[in-house]
């Protein structure tokens, strides 16, 4: 057995502590603007750990991630808009929607490989961009506003900053755990052999394409809670929400952290959204130095940040 | 043990299948008795591995049909033909590199038992996953390289782990792609040893370059020539086809006395 002590495992632990500790800093020293930022992170790292489900896992290099944050948002904010003001109901819709809408676009991406699926799942998230900025009921270009956000009942309240960082954490920390259980699964194990050899699997009695969409929907869908969460943090959704360059931040998050750990994505968005934001202090061209900071991670680190502090195994 | 006048195991009627003119598979029948070690030589180019692929389904053929235990297979794709008990070790090394050779063969044993869509269980805590793996190991030598990665694993022990691969989806019918491709002397001994052994076991259809291996080997042997069958018989009315020996076995000798 190998000590579960390594620099890998401090971080993480260190990491998870930090942010369950996060709200009792920010009320001791009275910086509200740190609750605000980490739950913006939280909500992007549970989107790339749902990304790292089929790029790090499974080998699927999807370039239109991002439209599932759209999608839950929009699932959220069209309902409030509606008068449908209970999570209980925004909330499955939100999930549904996504789940679906990863179905039909991965039954029809799947078919290729390589660039081509990078180029069709990209192309499908710019569809669903220009859809949603021709939906002039709901705002179009200018995005729709959420007077209100999910109601829980008396369960929790969504406008507390706390209670809504801690439900975020949750559903982080939730879908990481989920996702950990289905990497190490019978299915997990399938898939990650695709990715592997997708020929050999074919010829032990494995029908790869299936496995590979189902991936592709159990991620989108984690995704599409990710969606909903960030509709309610903002108050607001709008088609940039799906631009391709957010999918493209989520490439990065996750590429970043590492592909194919567990809590790498955590990390890469921490340092993503962290960085872009004390760069942007400096500097309206910060991207001019995220820019080379990604290529020296690609170029020298293929690991990722988490592949830096050990070895990267898959499980 | 070979029951000729039993029902084949497979046969191949007329298979076709061309490449731009060629015809890489011209007009091919073949039938594999139930128990038979089944040859199948001829020169470089003569379409032996484009007739596995055919066979396990990774190529279609253009017309023609094969029938697998009474079934025609003929346009099921591999995935399926696998669960029917058709299994095949390639020419070229294909296996899982990130993956330790015990989950190599693990994964193969879980593809046959019950499906796949469990997504909460460990599926490396399933005791009896992980007792077919290592019983397949055993059987081919490699019990002790279980937890090694396949890229660490030498040449030889990787086309080791190619058999218990196969192996481990009890197959009714092995279709081994040169199992001897780029094997030392010793290995080879080994493999054409292991081969004896599973052969009393599961009708194998072996496409070999190693001549010796196969006339020790064979029941029968079926001569490729241009995508055509030449010759087939026991190997000593192979060995004394003069078709055989022009075609194929005078080229090797030519081969041998020059090179």
């Amino acid at each position: 057995m190998k000590s579960p002590i390594n620099a890998r495992n401090v971080v993480v632990a260190l990491t998870a502590l930090g942010l369950l500790l996060l709200p009792a800093y920010s009320a001791l020293s009275g910086n509200i603007f740190i609750l605000t930022l980490f739950t913006r992170i939280v909500i992007f790292a549970l989107a790339a750990a749902s990304l790292n489900l089929i790029m790090g896992y499974g080998g699927m290099m999807s370039f239109g991630h991002a439209a599932y944050l759209g999608i839950g948002g929009y699932a959220v904010g069209i309902l409030a808009y509606e008068g449908i003001g209970s999570g209980f109901i925004q909330w499955p819709v939100a999930l549904a929607v996504s789940a679906l809408y990863a179905l039909v676009i991965g039954a029809l991406s799947l078919r290729t490989r390589g660039v081509y699926f990078i180029m069709i799942t990209l192309a499908f998230a710019q569809m669903a961009y220009y859809v949603t900025s021709g939906l002039s009921r709901y705002g179009g270009d200018d995005g729709l506003t959420i007077y209100k956000r999910s109601n829980f009942g008396g369960i929790i309240d969504l406008s507390n900053r706390v209670q809504f960082y801690y439900l975020c954490l949750a559903c982080l920390f939730g879908g990481i755990y989920l996702i950990w259980r289905i990497v190490n699964s019978r299915f997990g194990m399938v898939v990650q052999g695709v990715r592997s050899n997708e020929q050999r699997m074919q010829a032990i009695g494995f029908h790869a394409n299936r496995f590979k969409l189902v991936c592709f929907v159990i991620s989108g869908t984690i995704c599409g809670l990710a969606g909903a969460l960030l509709a309610n943090n903002t108050d607001f959704i709008s088609p940039a929400t799906m631009y391709w360059t957010r999918s493209g931040d989520l490439m990065v998050m996750v590429i970043l952290g590492g592909m194919g750990s567990l809590f790498g994505p955590v990390i890469g968005t921490i340092v993503f959204l962290v960085l872009e934001e004390v760069l942007s202090q400096f500097t309206e061209y910060w991207a001019l130095i995220m820019g080379p900071l990604l290529l020296l991670i690609v170029l020298f680190a293929r690991g990722g940040i988490m592949g830096v502090l050990g070895r990267v195994t898959r499980d | 043990m070979i029951d000729s006048l039993a029902e084949p195991l497979l046969r191949v009627e007329n298979l076709v299948r061309s490449f731009g003119g060629i015809k890489a598979t011209d007009n091919l029948s073949l039938d594999v008795a139930p128990g038979e070690l089944h040859a199948i030589i001829g020169p470089n180019g003569a379409g032996k591995t484009t007739l596995i692929s055919q066979l396990t389904g990774q190529l279609m053929p253009n017309s023609g049909t094969i029938h697998f235990a009474g079934r025609d297979v003929t346009w099921l794709p591999s995935y399926q033909r696998s669960r029917l008990g058709l299994a095949r070790s390639f020419q070229i090394t294909c296996l899982l590199p990130d993956f330790t050779a015990a989950d190599n063969v693990a994964l193969a044993a879980q593809a046959h038992d019950g499906h796949s869509f469990r997504f909460w269980g460990a599926a490396r805590k399933e005791k009896h996953l992980r007792d077919a793996a290592q019983a397949a190991l055993s059987r081919v030598g490699l019990a002790n390289r279980a937890d090694v990665l396949v890229s660490k694993l030498s040449h030889g022990e990787q086309r080791e782990l190619e058999l218990a691969v196969a192996l481990a989806t009890k197959p009714k019918l092995l279709l081994l792609d040169e199992p001897m491709a780029g094997l030392g002397v010793t290995e080879s001994a080994r493999m054409v040893a292991l081969l004896k052994e599973l052969r009393k076991e599961v009708t194998i259809v072996l496409v070999e370059h190693d001549m010796e291996a196969v006339f020790a080997l064979a029941d029968r042997i079926t001569v490729l020539v241009y995508g055509r069958v030449i010759a087939s018989g026991d190997p000593d009315a192979i060995r004394n086809n003069e078709e055989v020996k022009r075609a194929y076995l005078g080229e090797q000798h030519a081969v041998t006395r020059h090179g």
